[in-house]
């Protein structure tokens, strides 16, 4: 089981590179709507390796909290969107 | 942290290559994300990731607990139904504030030519006043 115990690792290393290349854009986007779009990237990275941490030790909690940060991320990424549309939230 | 479930071979070969697959599409959409350069283009580079690297890595999950389990457990379906829903609906509404906004510059200051992205303008001066 070495094989797939090295493939779990190696994704979840490349899905680390993706996140901080998510956090790159996050911190020195040009204008705010990089911003958000780095935020919903490293959002979704952030799911997928929690996927990948529930493949490795095989327990379902992982799951549920990767439901909650994808709902949390569209979430995030329409108020923010709506907040540099309109410039308020709730109208 | 070097782990694995107990897999059988052929089982663990398709897990792994799933898994490896889909890191590598989400590796790439954020390379993406990092290297093109105006906002128009990156807006559409981590849909790779959202998309196929979403579904490859739910697809190894199914994989993983229904021989694990000896059962069909396919309650990651909701994640790729909730990606594949909210995903088009978010970035849709990021792009058009951000047309707006370009929009909203390009007729506040029609005396000199801008691109849609001015480089000189510090993202955080005016922000509050173009958003409005």
């Amino acid at each position: 089981m070495l094989a797939l115990a090295l493939a779990i690792t190696g994704a979840q290393v490349m899905l680390g590179l993706a996140m901080m290349c998510a956090a790159y854009r996050m911190t020195a986007g040009p204008r705010a709507q990089d911003r958000v779009l780095g935020l919903d990237t490293f959002f979704t990275n952030s799911m997928l390796l929690l996927i990948t941490f529930g493949i490795q030790t095989g327990r379902t909690l992982y799951f549920e909290s990767a439901l909650t940060i994808a709902l949390l991320g569209f979430v995030g990424t329409v108020a923010l969107s709506k907040f540099l549309m309109r410039g308020e939230v709730i109208e | 942290m070097i782990q694995a479930p107990d897999l059988p071979l052929w089982w663990s070969l398709i897990v792994g290559l799933l898994v490896l697959a889909g890191a590598g599409m989400t590796l790439v959409g954020s390379v993406g994300l990092l290297r093109l350069h105006t906002f128009f283009d990156r807006v559409h580079a981590p849909t790779l990731g959202s998309s196929l690297g979403a579904v490859l890595i739910v697809l190894a999950s199914i994989v993983c607990f229904s021989v694990l389990r000896t059962r069909l457990s396919i309650h990651e379906v909701l994640i790729v139904l909730l990606i594949t829903c909210t995903t088009p609906v978010a970035f849709m509404l990021l792009a058009r504030s951000a047309l707006y906004r370009a929009r909203a510059e390009r007729s506040a200051k029609t005396s000199e030519t801008t691109d849609a992205e001015p480089s000189d303008l510090p993202p955080g001066s005016g922000d509050s006043d173009l958003a409005r």
